[in-house]
Formats: structure tokens, sequence, C-alpha cells
């Protein structure tokens, strides 16, 4: 039979904020175990939480950048349950009122394959909600330790629409929400400090069928390629199972990484009751006109306007828009560069092939760039001025990645400048013809490819600072006359 | 207090263990008897008309109490924190072994 | 008669002008305390020389000529349920063995810059879940008026210790009623404030959207002048309230004349103690012939309050009572197998019945199932009760009622039957639902034996002056704030 996947994701990202969402510990990442901690985060007898406005901020910008509905009336909740890594013992999260209800995101294949960019999808969203991150876990051969300088770290959870059908939408997806909450500074969504974590929820139905398979959970993915295989599984064994004559359970699953397997971790029965009730500590939260409106200010301009609006403004490449528009930052910069200089065209291969390339490899982010945008434009200007040939351009500009200085500079200390002079050339014009008499003839026998192999001889005497064009002008002269 | 019959029965057991409260057979009986008489006392607010009121969650009308996202200074001391864990070591409270 | 005798405000005035030190009460205080403690028990840890040295400090701060706070040198009492920090805090529990606070609690923070010397650790039902005492894992507290009684609770430790002038006031904290009760039961002033007037940063949670902070005082101008110290907004705590903090003494006039005064008939019921009615309908007289007038009025959802009390208090409560795992502080059960066998055990053995009973019963409420039929609809009586009170206000400037339907029962009386002890809180829970606030003040005493009876004053949300002013005018036209128990 044939089936289709639906696929619902919930993601929790880390809100950029500098202190805990219910105290003001820091959220600095890598400190000594315990050192950001307070009876607040530690749920030391007697403390209360206070929530952190920025947030509350940040939260509400992730629902207008999905163009959301904000919620006029919202609090928060307690979800009741024991682990040793949740202070509490029970979480502050939202349960019937999130600050955020709807959105949708955008996704583009371009991300899962190159050939399919510009082909978008969007995916709804269901709502966010704010709620506090538990502690860490380290496990020993006979105890656990508990590190509780992540407890009380702003997590913002985003439940979607199970709109997605499969592992390379999901990618997509989670690709684009990640785009998104970056550009509005809402998250740094760094992988590496697990600041996404996704669960996933993922059923199969016979294709054309209206109501939804049974809903299988699977818990804590932290890489969005982890997400991709644990679909793909997931996906494979529900159909299997089906295809078998199988029945699915409603359960919850982990992944496991290096099986690349998932496994049951419980059933439907043994579900937690979380006994949600509203948060007493907590007074609700009611955002009104003028406090939106202070929030608004922050939307900035999304990815997919962004690429739009430089390829008209620009005429580059959308394949090279979309590059640049990725990153706010990187777009900032050749922004920058592009606007100081007449040929953004030539800019943007600067950014995207040399800078990029070497940025990478140096691992450096765009904002530690050694070369500033108006160098760029002005390596630019060197080339089409024709005060230096494209080929000096390149020498130039590995000078200028390694010195951070100005590329008129390094020209001029180093007298690259590009001779033009007709005199000078053709001098070594004269020189190339009397050493090379065998071409020469070729080249008045009417063979026009001649002409190259003379120039080129040209060029190496001059150590590359002649003027092609000049060149070739001063040979023909010369050879004709 | 004599028991409406069709009070809910509690299952004293199943509470104990989402609230992580040990209990011997003896208590589960004792305390099941005497929660099974609150719990027919507290019955008597299913006389109450509360079609369309709101409820009480909080006894202030104030909402959005909000602090500045700033760092509290000085940094914080782990040592009177990990002084009162019953067990720590390297600075992190020790549990015995979580298995998942 | 030694310093400890005194009211505050007596005291103050004498310690600025120097004419006693601070040095001389806080022995009068240890005498105090060293002599009453084996009847009583209202302490569950006290350190006279700790008390000593810091009020020899400030003497020698006053002599240096040092500005200090109101109420400088005055030793207060502390409910074993507020932080201070450095020392333990049980909360009448065994389950916090070990505990040692790392913090202040704000109103303990606040007591210090008025210059008060916090002194001890008061006794308490665990987790101030009771009405006598008796549910504290350390021993129950002696009433000082008959030592075979309870003094009530919560704060029965509280109540007991200013009724015996072992300190000059003390700090206790009321869900239900444990402030009021105690001190109806101990013949001593102690007052709720309304929900949000007073921090409630470092107050070990029983059910947070009930729980205020109060005082206990020998007489209701020294319980203004403590509420004046602790009261105001707490960024620590979002529940407070930036509602200005008048000088509550300043109401203190004894003018009552033209104060219309509520009596809800629901709180003058058959079945209530003859010597209690009686007392509080004098009670009523007194304040009549002192020029109020009295109206009645009804609060018709008031035999509903201890039904949503026991739900909603028990809800918030199985949540604010995970935390004791065993995990950060506190005791834990030995050789736990896993996280399960370690929660299970320390919380079998180190929670009380009262407080198992409670948790569990809390955490039905809230369950899969349930929620709505208890929960939520008691949040909805909890909305009418709400109404019926500011409908009422809309009537009468105050409203009067008895503290409790009885006088302090005997010891282990109804330490068996929990549904009867939670009806001696039926006077009293409603206005923590409300969120409103009261005060109990000495009316009389029952003949044999000679217990103290309490009248309760009820005022609107922030209308604390208001009740202090009828309460005082009360007390200062009758005697009863004078007796003292013989010991």
């Amino acid at each position: 039979m044939d089936y289709e996947i639906c696929i619902g994701l919930e993601t929790h990202v880390q809100v950029k904020t500098r202190t805990k969402v219910f105290c003001a510990c820091p959220t600095e990442f890598g400190a000594e175990p315990n050192t950001n901690v307070c009876p607040v985060c530690l749920g030391y007898p007697g403390s209360l939480p206070v929530i952190n406005e920025v947030a509350i901020r940040k939260t509400v910008l992730a629902g207008m950048l999905v163009g959301a509905k904000i919620a006029h009336h919202s609090k928060f909740d307690r979800k009741n349950y024991f682990y040793p890594d949740m202070p509490k013992n029970y979480q502050i999260s939202q349960y019937d009122l999130p600050l955020v209800i709807g959105g949708t995101v955008e996704y583009d294949f371009g991300v899962v394959d190159k050939k399919r960019l510009g082909e978008t999808k969007v995916c709804r969203l269901t709502r966010i909600h704010l709620e506090e991150d538990v502690g860490k876990n380290f496990h020993f051969e006979r105890t656990s330790g508990v590190d509780f300088n992540r407890a009380g770290t702003p997590l913002m959870e985003i439940v979607s629409e199970p709109d997605l059908s499969s592992s390379d939408e999901a990618f997509a997806y989670l690709t684009a929400l990640k785009e998104i909450l970056i550009y509005g500074g809402i998250s740094d969504c760094d992988m590496e400090k697990g600041q996404v974590r996704c669960d996933v929820n993922i059923s199969v139905r016979p294709r054309g069928q209206k109501e939804l398979g049974q809903k299988v959970e699977i818990k804590n993915m932290n890489t969005f390629s982890g997400v991709r295989h644990a679909v793909d599984y997931e996906a494979q064994r529900q159909i299997e199972t089906l295809n078998r004559g199988g029945r699915l359970v409603q359960e919850t699953r982990r992944w496991d990484d290096m099986a690349g397997v998932t496994e049951s971790m419980r059933t439907k029965e043994h579900a937690h009751d979380y006994r949600y009730f509203p948060e007493p500590d907590l007074l609700p939260v009611s955002l009104n006109e003028a406090w939106l409106a202070e929030v608004r200010k922050l939307v900035p301009e999304l990815p997919s306007a962004k690429r739009k609006r430089m390829v008209g403004r620009y005429g580059i490449p959308p394949y090279d828009a979309g590059v640049l528009a990725a990153d706010a930052a990187l777009a900032d910069y050749f922004e920058a560069a592009a606007q100081a200089s007449k040929n953004p065209k030539s800019v943007v291969n600067w950014v995207t092939n040399d800078l990029l390339r070497d940025l990478a490899e140096a691992k450096l982010a765009i904002g530690q760039s050694p070369v500033k945008p108006p160098h760029i434009a002005e390596l630019v200007e060197l080339v089409d001025s024709g005060k230096i040939s494209s080929k000096i351009a390149k020498d130039v500009f590995v000078e200028m990645f390694k010195t951070g200085r100005a590329p008129a500079a390094i020209v001029a200390e180093k007298g690259l400048v590009q001779v033009s002079d007709t005199g000078a050339i053709g001098k070594f014009c004269d020189e190339v013809i009397a050493a090379n008499p065998k071409i020469v003839a070729d080249f008045k026998a009417g063979k026009e490819a001649a002409l190259n192999a003379l120039t080129g001889q040209v060029m190496k005497l001059s150590k590359g600072k002649a003027n092609p064009q000049a060149v070739r002008d001063a040979l023909r002269g010369k050879l004709s006359g | 207090m004599s028991l409406d019959p069709k009070t809910p029965k509690m299952d004293v057991p199943y509470l104990a263990q989402l609230a992580r409260i040990s209990l011997n057979a003896e208590q589960v009986e004792k305390f099941g008897a005497q929660l099974q008489q609150i719990v027919a006392y507290v019955e008597k607010l299913k006389e109450v008309n509360v079609e369309g009121i709101e409820p009480t969650a909080h006894a202030t009308p104030i909402t959005n109490v909000f602090r500045a996202d700033e760092p509290r200074t000085p940094p914080g001391d782990p040592a009177p924190f990990l002084k009162n864990a019953p067990q720590q070591a390297n600075n992190l409270f020790v549990v015995p072994k979580i298995v998942e | 008669m030694g310093l400890n005798d005194l009211t505050i405000h007596e005291l103050a005035g004498r310690l600025a002008k120097k004419e006693i030190a601070a040095a001389d009460l806080a022995r009068d205080v240890v005498a105090r305390t060293e002599a009453m403690e084996p009847k009583l028990h209202a302490f569950l840890e006290w350190n006279g020389g700790e008390l000593l040295t810091a009020a020899r400090d400030m003497d020698e701060r006053r002599a240096r000529g040092e500005v200090l706070g109101p109420l400088a040198g005055i030793p207060v009492g502390i409910k074993d349920v507020l932080n201070v920090q450095g020392h333990s805090c049980r909360c009448g529990s065994k389950i916090l063995q070990g505990y040692v606070a790392p913090y202040d609690a704000t109103v303990v923070a606040k007591l210090r810059a008025a210059g008060v010397i916090p002194f001890g650790r008061l006794n308490m039902d665990e987790f101030a879940m009771g009405s006598s005492t008796e549910n504290s894992a350390f021993g129950v507290t002696h009433n000082p008026w008959d030592l075979e009684r309870i003094p009530g609770g919560s704060s029965g430790g509280s109540a007991a210790a200013v009724a015996a002038a072992e300190v000059p006031a003390a700090l206790g904290s009321d869900t239900g009623g444990s402030i009021r009760q105690p001190a109806s039961l101990c013949g001593v002033v102690g007052m709720k404030p309304t929900y949000g007037r007073v921090s409630r940063f470092g107050l070990v949670a029983f059910a947070s959207s009930l729980d205020q902070i109060g005082p206990f005082a020998k007489d209701v101008t020294d319980a203004a002048l403590v509420l004046g110290a602790i009261s105001g907004r707490d960024p620590n705590d979002s529940t407070s309230v930036p509602e200005p903090v008048p000088d509550y003494t300043k109401a203190l006039t004894g003018d009552v004349k033209g104060l219309k005064l509520g009596l809800p008939k629901e709180y003058f019921i058959p079945g209530m103690d003859k010597e209690v009615d009686a007392a509080v309908r004098a009670a009523v007289d007194k304040l009549v012939s002192l020029g109020a007038e009295i109206i009645e009025i009804s609060l018709p959802h008031s035999d509903y309050g201890l039904a949503v009390y026991y739900i909603i208090a028990t809800a918030e409560a199985s949540a604010n009572l995970a935390r004791f795992d065993g995990v950060r502080y506190g005791s834990r059960a030995k050789d736990a197998k896993d996280p399960l066998d370690m929660y299970g055990r320390t919380r079998g053995a180190g929670f009380g019945p009262e407080v198992t009973r409670r948790i569990i019963l809390g955490t039905y409420v809230l369950s899969s199932g349930y929620y709505d039929a208890y929960y939520l609809r008691a949040q909805k009586v909890r909305t009418l009760i709400r109404r019926d009170f500011m409908e009422a206000f809309q009537k009468c400037d105050a409203i009067l009622t008895p503290t409790t339907p009885s006088a302090a029962f005997k010891i282990g009386e109804k330490a068996e039957d929990p549904l009867t002890m939670y009806l001696s809180d039926i006077f009293t829970v409603n206005v923590n639902l409300a969120g409103i606030c009261g005060v109990s003040v000495p009316c009389g005493f029952t003949k044999q034996p000679k217990l103290p009876i309490g009248l309760q004053v009820l005022g609107k949300p922030f209308g604390e002056a208001t009740i202090l002013k009828v309460a005082h005018a009360y007390e200062q036209a009758t005697e009863w704030h004078k007796e003292k128990p013989k010991i």
C-alpha cells in the first residue's frame, strides 16, 4: 500500500538572554558545575520565580517573525514530574494559554538539494510557549551527578502541526526555523551547546485517508541529521509493521544514534500524569499594544524577503542572494561592500567565493573577517579601472586577508600596479618577438592563436603587471606593421 | 459522616506513587479511609452553580510583573549549596545512578 | 516583672532614650525563655548567646551615635517556616534535617533593617499543615493558659512564645488561619495581611496563592509596628503588590464613630461554643457603645470555604513539597538503589501523616480526569467567595466574626480525626481564599477552664489600617489584653 507520512515537530530552542528565565543567574555556557546557581534555580525552600522580560519579548518576537497571533492573555503553569535534574520536581511551563498561537514557517528545498532552490512549502505552527530548562546529568559507575547551571535557562517550545511529510521536509523546516531565530537575535541555535533539541511526532496513513494514523513520539534529538535519520527509520518501521498486518501503539520512543534505531521508552498506559495547574507564584501576562509596538520595532527583514530585494537591487544571481540572505551578518557585510561599489556583481563573487573560503579555512565568523567591506569595494574598483589585473587581484586579496590592510596600499607598496605604459610594454614585446621567430611566423601565416602565446610570454616577462589588452594591441601593431 | 456511594474512589497506591511517597499497606488503608472521608466532604462543591464563573488562580488582580535581564552580582558561590547536599562530589550533586 | 513583659512600643522608646539597654532586654528574654521552654516547647531552637551578642552590638552602635532602625534591639521570634541565613529551617519536619538556610527571607531582612534581632526557630505544624502544632515532627507546643491543651496552629510556637512573654513579638504564616487561630487560642493579637501586602520570598511555601506572613504581638499597637516593618513590594516576589505602606500606628486613634461593621449571619451558627458566641456578641456591643454602626450582612458561600480550601491548598502543596526529594538538601533515605527508590523512601520517612495525606489529596485533585471536577470547580467557587466579600465591603468598612468556633482543645483530642480538626479553621479560611486581611484580638475567656477567645476583624484588600483601628479601639476599651497566663 502507498503510505503518507505525517510529521510534527516540537522544537526546544534556548532563548538568547543574559540571565535565566526566572532568576538573575547568568546563562553562560561551560562554567564550572553549580557555579551559576542560586536559591531560585536550585529550587530552594522559600525561593520564588520572577519572569525575565527579555525572555518574554524574544518569544513574542519569534511569534511576530512567523506571523503568529500574540496572546492577549497568557499564563504560566506547573508541569509536575520527578527527575533528579529538575530542581523543584515541577517545571514552570505554559499549558493552555501560550504566549504565541499559530504562525507558519516557509521552508526551501534548496537546503536538501541545490537544484530545488526556490521550491518552497509552508508548515503551520500550533503554538510557541516559554519554559525553563532542567539541569544536566553526568553518569558514573554507580552514581549520577547533577549540575544545575543550565537549570532555569529560558527555552522556547515551538510546536508545529503535522504538516511535514518526509525527512527532507523536516530537515528543511528546521533549517528555515533556525535561520529565522538567528535572524531575529532570538537564539544562537548553537547545536553544539545543545541550544536546539527536538521531539518528533510521527505517524503514517494510507495515502488519501483523512484521519491521522497512530502517533509515535521520538524524544530528545539534538541534531538535524539525527531527526532526518530517525524519521526515515521510524516511518519505515511503521510502514513495515502495518504491511505485516501488525498494529501500532501510541508510545514514546528514543532515537539511538549509534545503532540507528528507535526503541520504545513507554507506552500510553505509562504516560506521565503531569497534573498541570496555574503557577501561583507568577501573575498572568497581558501584553498591551504599546508593549507589543516596542517589540514590533525589533522585527528584522526575513531571509526570503531579503533574498528577493537583493536580487532586484544589486542584480546578483538568486543563488548567491540566497547564500547571503541565509546569514544576516553576511548579508549586511555584502550590502556594505556593494553600496560602496559600482559593481555589486563582482563584489558578490569576492564575498561568496574568496572571502567565505578563506573565512572557513581560518574558522572565522563573518564578524571577525580581517577584510572589511570597503576594502572589497576598493579591490573591485582597482580591477575595474585597470589598475591591477584579475590575477594580481587574487594575490592582493590573499595579502588583505593576511594583514587586514587596504588593497590600494598593498598594490602601491609591492609595486603591483598594472603596466599600461606603451613604452615599457613595447620593450617587452620587442624582446618576445625577437626570441620567438617561429610563433611570430605562425601568426603572420594567419594563426590567430599564436598571439595568445606571445601575449603570455610578455605577461610572464612583466611579472603579470602588464595590461593584457595593451600587450595584445602592441603586439598586433608591431607584427602587422 | 456517611459516605455517599457516588463519591469517587481514590486509588491511594497510584497517587502515592505519583507523589513519590512510599507507603506500607497499613498506611494505605488508614490514609485511604481518612482521605475518602475528606473527598466525600468536598463533594459538597457540586451543589454550587458555577456556570459562567471565572476561576480564581490569584488573589491579586495584577499582571505583567517582570524583571530586567541583568545578572546578579557578585557571581554565585556553590559552597553553601553543596554543603547542604546529602551527597556531593566534584561540585556535583550526587544521586543514585539514573537509569532511563 | 522583666523587660520581656513590656510591649514593643514601650521598649522602643526606652531603648531609644537609652533608659534601658538592648542587652538588658535580651537577658530577660533569654531568662524567660529558659524558664518557660521545658513546659511550653514553643521553640525548636534558640541561641541565647547569639541574641546577647547581637544586642550588645546594637547597644554599641547606639552609643556611637549611629542612626538605628525604629525597632533597634527588639528580639522577634521567627516561625521555623522562614529562612534565616545561617540557621536551620526545618518547617517542623524531619525531611529538612541538616538544612542550613543560605539566605534571609525578605521579612527577616526587613526586620533586620528596622533593627530587630531575629530570635530562635518557633515550633509549628509540619509545613504549616495543621491547627494544633501536634503535627510538628519535634513535639507539640503547649498552650500557656493550660499546658494540657494545644496552642492552635500551625503557628502555635509563635502564639505561645508571645503569650508567655518569651519574646515581645513573633512572625508566623497564615494559609487558612495559621496566625489568627493560634493567636485567638493563646490570647494574643495575630494578623494576616492582605495577599501581596508582605513578600513571601523566603517563606517555605505551603499553598502559594493563600500564604501570607504576619505578626503576633501582645497588643494591636505592636502588631501595627511589626506589620509596617515587614510590608511592601519586593522585587523577589512577583505577587507582592506595589501599594504604599502607611504608618499603621497613625490609624490607632481609638475613634470608631460612624464606622460600619458587618456581622455575617453565616458566622454565628448553631453548634458554636456558647461562651465564644457570648464573648463575640459582647465585643460587638462594646464597639457599638464606642460609636460603631452594626449592619447585618451575608456571605452566602461561606459554607463552601473549607472544601475549596482543602482542594486548592493541597493541590498547590503537592507541587510545592515535591522539591523535598533528598537530592539538594535535607534528609535522604540510605542505600537507595535508584532515584525512584530514593524519592519514595526519603519522602515516606521524611513526611508525617498529615503532610502525606494532604500531598496525596492534592495529587488526586489535580490528576488526569479529576482536575475539572475538583480543582477547577474549587477555583470557581473561590471566585464566588471573594465576590461575597467584595459585595459586603460595599456596605461596611470591616466585618466582625469569631476567630474560632471554640477555645483551645486538649492535646490528642482530635489528632486521629483530620476532618474534625479541619473544622477549627472554618471561620478563617475564607479570608485567605478571598485574599483579604484579618486580625484576631482577645475578646474574653471561657470560665472553666479559663481559656482565651478571639474576635476576628476582617477588612477589604489593603484595609489593614481600618481593621487595626477597630481592633485597637476595642482593645483599649477592654482589659483582656492585660491578662497574662500563670504558668
